[in-house]
């Protein structure tokens, strides 16, 4: 008998909607059906079950085919090759769980490595103004519940977090919006007509780049002061008219996305944004929140500021302690400067996400991808090692794009001999120990099982 | 465990659990207990001309969970004010690398414990949807048992109940929370007041109404107290009063902490107290603003005094640059707009909300003077040690790294005068306080009530925690101060407290000579009360989660595997 689970956590995008059913098959192995699920979310279950997923990892041989190897050889090469290294770089987390963040950390200590997180390549930014100006914000189920004004900038949910809009910021109905869309009013600000401007009651269509102007002409209409005739290309009346809206809300809500920390301006935007939240906080209550893109893309940035008091770009060389300097310890920065003898890549792509440059730079050392599946930088890796897919067949807690963290669940069993992140971390640990005659040092997580089994499938 | 039993000689005991105060004498643990005697083989510490107590105990301390760590992800400048750290490859030597000052990291905030003695701490606030975040700090944290209060003040489950006055429902809602959340009491923060910053408002005063929830911050602080004493928990309600921080906010104080008159406790830990009011330095303010900034430390300890319901603790100011952070988050945004630093806020859907705001102590400041002064005077007006802690709301009024310096001004007047002496406004501080009057120099076996035996039974871990009768844990701190020849230097106390001489956690030395050299094994201690199951209960909650709350109640849950070492208090609840 097919099994329907419910509840399950979707691998997919910063939303990490945890109301996703999936029929399983009656050995746990195969993935049937997904209900709920966006369409993307829907193909990365229904991935799990392709045959051709690799199940040992894959060495580069001399003459640049790939060979399959045993894990325990990988491991053997990879604590190697991290202990040979001056200073490799760890890369990626997006899309895996925090206990693998959590194991990795060792080793990043242990090696003298830099940590970085897909957020040096997105929502960094967002961190440096948060560094300057801090981040009132919320967790979704306030904006569900009471946002009845509700600005899109620069992000465009419809299309990268399909299932936002219906269940936290447009559709819903919560406590105190009992009317769902009917209630709320909604503005998006983007220079592109996209589908969640469509949707909008009002689109302030700026031209491209000018952000910061918009957010300080809002700034100061709010504060009283006149404004020029257009601002980036926005009619006088057509701010004021927007600012009035927010600043009469009973809850107002500010969503920002990529079209804010990848445009001109970039931290800055973010910083105007939060200082316009606050003001903001002078007549209403007002939140803000960045559109993170994985499902737990937020998880590395609180995984290692609990360890080290960092959120990204976290430069362990020293041995003794943490140093953080975006520009300076970022992964792209380091590896365009070719500062870097060793590179991991994990749970992302920076084959795919990385500018060239940068990637042949990388290329001229050791390269290693951890990964579930084949992509770009598994195949021009030096060591690619698969292993299980965090949230599919491979439980752990994620970080919502709020920061809520949401305990996800397997739905199916692992590849046979395929381990998790966390798993596979703390193997390549305990050999850099072996390696360099050392005591593994003790996580209270971790007293009573070395490498945990899978204990997912309930 | 090295060797399964151990014998500290010789020492200057100081037990107030058993009003042991300085004999000289021996304590023995073996398997990670205290016990009667051990064998001849047992390893030796010489503690001759030392101090020998339990393992410290913090009653309220925020080190583990999302504004903890909101305020590291937001200071990297923090970071640079680390102070002492060890040289050298951490790794190398064995341990996690250490970062941050006043919201240290993980391994920072549990080598930091134990280096000072300490064996429990008490995360204070703990938003219940974010519970699996604190749990997952809390098992990262190296060496010190810690436990987690779960916030239910501005809880809408408990407001709507309470509104109803349905004392019942209460409490089989809070036992299941703590059950779902492996949480360990009853934090109130705020009461109403965090619910009315939902749409940006607060509730100041005991009968302000909740917005919507048509209840009032009396009828929560109230209500709660019942449930609490109606399941029988081991610790009593711990609250954070209205009104927080504000100049004549005293008298608000009092009245709140009158509603403890109402209630007996009710309870087989021991404890007996109803009402916890904690960090009570930032509730004493008389005045009417900053420029007429005065001490109300008398009045509110004159009635703590008398009631002997109450237990309270400090949260002593310790001049330092540090970050605030608490569920009050519409004293987070007042405070946003007194300094005008960078501020984070976090709503959390149907529970609480939370702030975060640096914040400086700044000695020439006459009002961070005052604040130094009240915080030092309650304690010095207090008459029952045992009821009154060593806090510094950590990191609220300034880092738990301090708290040897708070021990220190508490136990010289000495050190006191020469803090006063350093202010620029010194008679302005001292026309506003009584500090300059008061001559009491607490005793070593005051301050190990105010930090060992008091706390414990205060949460109704008196059984286990805080004192070195057989049968408690093996956890004893060894000071490098003479019983009999206390130094004249007032530093040589805070240098004794800061490093203990050997601190030997469950039966095991994790520091010696001040320096950490074991990572110890720690426990999560939640407790467990068994109410009868309550239909209507599991049904509210049921519904809630399909309508209201964002997340689905199968994940809301925290899996076992988060807190690895539990350490259970069962509560049978007889209905």
């Amino acid at each position: 008998m097919p099994k329907l689970i419910k509840g399950v956590g979707c691998p997919y995008c910063g939303s990490s909607c945890d109301d996703i059913e999936v029929l399983v098959s009656d050995d746990e192995t195969k993935i049937l059906e997904v209900h709920n699920a966006c369409i993307i979310g829907n193909n990365l279950f229904h991935h799990a079950n392709d045959p051709t997923r690799p199940k040992l990892p894959r060495m580069r041989q001399p003459d640049g085919s790939m060979k399959e190897i045993p894990y325990a050889e990988a491991v053997d090469w990879m604590a190697k090759t991290m202990l040979n290294a001056k200073k490799p770089l760890i890369y990626g987390f997006g899309s895996t769980n925090c206990e693998g963040m959590s194991a990795v950390a060792r080793i990043a200590e242990k090696a003298g490595a830099v940590l970085d997180n897909c957020a040096t390549i997105c929502h960094g930014p967002s961190f440096l103004a948060i560094f300057d100006n801090g981040y009132p914000s919320c967790t979704l189920g306030e904006a569900k519940n009471r946002a009845d004004v509700v600005v899109f900038w620069g992000c465009n949910p419809m299309h990268a977090h399909p299932r936002h809009t219906s269940r936290y910021s447009i559709f819903p109905r919560g406590y105190f919006t009992q009317k769902g869309q009917m209630q709320r009013t909604v503005l998006c600000v983007d220079p592109r007509e996209t589908d969640t401007a469509k949707l909008a009651d009002h689109h302030l269509m700026l031209d491209q780049g000018h952000d910061y102007e918009l957010f300080d002409a809002f700034r100061t209409v709010l504060k009283g002061f006149e404004i020029p005739e257009t601002v980036a290309g926005i009619p006088r009346e057509k701010i004021k008219e927007a600012v009035e809206i927010m600043k009469k809300a009973k809850f107002c809500m500010i969503f920002f996305g990529m079209g804010c920390t990848h445009s001109d301006g970039r931290n800055h935007n973010v910083d105007a944004a939060i200082s316009y939240t606050r003001d903001l906080n002078e007549h209403t209550k007002c939140s803000i929140m960045a559109m993170r893109g994985h499902y737990n893309i937020a998880g590395p940035g609180q995984v290692w500021s609990w360890q080290f008091g960092f959120p990204y770009c976290i430069d362990l060389s020293k041995g003794s302690h943490a140093h953080m300097n975006p520009g300076e310890t970022s992964s792209v920065d380091l590896a365009m400067r070719d500062e870097v003898d060793c590179f991991v890549n994990v749970g992302t792509d920076a084959g795919a996400h990385f500018p060239i440059q940068a990637v042949q730079h990388l290329k001229k050392h050791p390269f290693i991808t951890v990964d579930p599946n084949f992509c770009m930088a598994s195949e021009i890796a030096d060591l690619h090692i698969p292993v299980r897919i965090a949230g599919v067949d491979e439980p752990g807690v994620v970080y919502r794009m709020d920061n809520v963290p949401i305990q996800f669940r397997a739905v199916i069993k692992g590849l046979p001999g395929v381990p998790s992140d966390e798993e596979l971390f703390d193997m390549v640990y305990e050999r850099m120990c072996e390696l360099t005659n050392t005591q593994p040092i003790w996580l209270a997580a971790k007293e009573d099982r070395k490498y945990p089994q899978n204990p997912a499938v309930s | 465990m090295a060797s399964r039993e151990l014998i500290i000689k010789g020492g200057f005991v100081v037990d107030p659990a058993r009003k042991i105060d300085g004999d000289v004498g021996d304590v023995a643990i073996k398997d990670g207990k205290i016990v009667e005697k051990v064998s001849s083989s047992a390893k030796v510490i010489d503690a001759k001309g030392k101090v020998v107590m339990a393992g410290g105990v913090d009653v309220h301390s925020h080190v583990a969970g999302p504004k903890v760590n909101a305020g590291r992800l937001m200071r990297p400048e923090d970071k640079f004010r680390a102070g002492i750290v060890r040289g050298n490859m951490a790794q190398k030597n064995g341990y996690r690398m250490e970062s941050g000052f006043s919201i240290p990291t993980v391994f920072k905030t549990g080598y930091e414990y134990a280096r000072m003695g300490y064996s429990f701490v008490m995360e204070a606030a703990m938003p219940p949807l974010l519970a699996p975040h604190v749990h997952e700090e809390i098992h990262d944290t190296p060496i010190i048992d810690e436990a987690a209060l779960p916030v239910f003040g501005n809880n809408w489950f408990v407001m709507d109940y309470l509104k109803k006055g349905e004392v019942e429902n209460t409490a089989a809602y809070i036992a299941w929370l703590l059950r779902a959340t492996k949480g360990f009491g009853i934090k109130i923060v705020n009461p109403g007041g965090t619910a009315a910053w939902g749409w940006g408002l607060n509730c100041i005063a005991l009968d302000d109404p909740v917005p919507y929830f048509e209840t009032t911050p009396r009828q929560i602080i109230t209500g709660l107290m019942k449930a609490n004493e109606y399941l029988g928990l081991p610790h009593s309600i711990h609250i954070h009063q209205n009104d927080l921080g504000n100049p004549g906010n005293y008298q608000l104080t009092i009245d709140s902490l009158k509603l403890a008159e109402q209630v007996k406790p009710k309870n087989k830990f021991g404890r007996e107290q109803v009402m916890h009011s904690t960090h009570i330095q930032f509730h004493s303010y008389k005045g009417t603003g900053w420029a007429d900034f005065e001490s109300g430390a008398k009045e509110v300890m004159d009635y703590v005094n008398r009631n002997k319901a109450i237990t309270v603790d400090l949260g002593c100011v310790t001049f330092d640059e540090t970050t605030t952070m608490t569920a009050d988050g519409p004293f987070e945004h007042h405070l946003r707009g007194l300094n005008h630093l960078k501020w984070a806020n976090v709503d959390v859907e149907l529970e609480t909300a939370a702030g975060v705001v640096p914040y400086i102590y700044d000695p020439n400041v006459k009002v961070c003077d005052i604040q130094w002064a009240i915080g030092l005077e309650l304690a010095l007006f207090a008459q029952d040690m045992s009821r009154t802690f060593v806090t510094t709301d950590h990191p609220n009024a300034g880092p738990f790294t301090r708290y040897p310096r708070v021990i220190k001004w508490l136990m010289s007047k000495k050190a006191r005068e020469a803090t006063l002496d350093s202010f620029r406004h010194k008679d302005k501080v001292i026309d506003a306080t009584h500090i300059h009057g008061i001559d009491r120099e607490l005793t070593l076996f005051e301050i190990a009530q105010m930090t060992r035996s008091g706390p414990a039974k205060c949460l109704g871990l008196g059984a286990y925690y805080g004192g070195l009768a057989p049968g408690m844990l093996g956890d004893v701190m060894v000071l490098d101060l003479n019983y009999k020849d206390m130094p004249k230097d007032p530093e040589k106390i805070e240098a004794a407290f800061q490093r203990a001489a050997c601190f030997v956690k469950s039966g095991e030395i994790v520091v010696r000579d001040g320096e950490v050299v074991s990572n110890g094994h720690k426990k999560t201690v939640w407790v467990n009360a068994k109410v009868p199951e309550n239909a209507q209960v599991k049904r509210d909650i049921a519904q809630s989660f399909t309508k209201d709350y964002t997340v689905d109640l199968i994940n809301y849950v925290v899996r076992d595997y988060l807190a690895p070492h539990p350490m259970v208090i069962d509560v049978e609840v007889e209905a």
